[in-house]
């Protein structure tokens, strides 16, 4: 059967909640990217003294820094929106008012983490 | 015989328990590399040869796999409807979880050896 779809993004007035969710997806979908280079510098720092040295000179270099500084966003807020889910599922802060309250204050407090990480990296 | 529903309570309690212990160990990690870095490539190699940091590393990378692969899995199933796609895409994502598994496992292993 098919129906309407209305789908203007420009349009769509998406509740604060939904802005936490579809972040939490996209932060994950961004970590997952990260894990196999962070199993890769695992793997090049164990392998004996000069690849430690490469491996701390990749981690140093500015566009790793830069990556560095989304992905603490990102670990910062899937870390901070999957906390509100687990305790939503024990119906702590699971009414609204309280979930649009949390949605907020995480929306807001992540992009600090990627504050600080650049005051850290940079 | 009645076939058993399709469930999704299993993911959703696994998705759970692995975010419980990631949750745990990234917090580690966090104190871990900005109080007590490690200073030489001796003392990094001496810290990851102990078994108690090999099995815990292990369950986290086990834990997060399984993590990984019901959010993409989700994420998949969400929006890549046509089924020759979506389990194209689906095995792509299994295949390459299953080799990053033994790919650090292999590292891990060689680093308590």
């Amino acid at each position: 059967m098919q129906r309407p779809v209305f789908f203007n993004v420009l349009q769509i007035q998406l509740p604060v909640g939904a802005i936490t969710s579809v972040t939490h997806r996209i932060s994950g979908i961004l970590l997952a990217i990260g894990v196999p280079f962070s199993i890769y510098l695992l793997d090049l720092s164990l392998d004996g003294p000069g690849g430690y040295q490469r491996a701390g000179e990749l981690l140093h270099s500015l566009p790793v820094r830069c990556l560095a500084i989304l992905f603490a966003w990102a670990l910062g807020h899937h870390l901070l929106a999957g906390v509100r889910h687990l305790l939503s599922d024990i119906d702590i802060g699971s009414s609204l008012p309280a979930a649009r309250r949390s949605a907020w204050i995480i929306n807001c407090t992540s992009p600090w983490f990627a504050v600080i990480a650049a005051v850290a990296l940079l | 015989m009645r076939k058993a529903p399709v469930s999704g309570l299993r993911p959703w309690i696994i998705q759970r328990f692995t975010a419980i212990y990631l949750f745990f160990f990234f917090l580690f990690l966090l104190v871990y590399f900005i109080f007590f870095p490690p200073a030489s490539y001796e003392a990094w190699k001496d810290a990851m040869s102990g078994t108690v940091v090999i099995v815990a590393t292990s369950v986290f990378f086990l834990a997060l796999f399984a993590h990984a692969w019901i959010g993409l899995r989700d994420v998949i199933m969400d929006y890549v409807k046509p089924l020759p796609l979506r389990m194209t895409a689906l095995a792509l994502l299994a295949f390459g979880l299953i080799g990053m598994a033994a790919w650090v496992m292999h590292i891990l292993f060689a680093a308590g050896g």
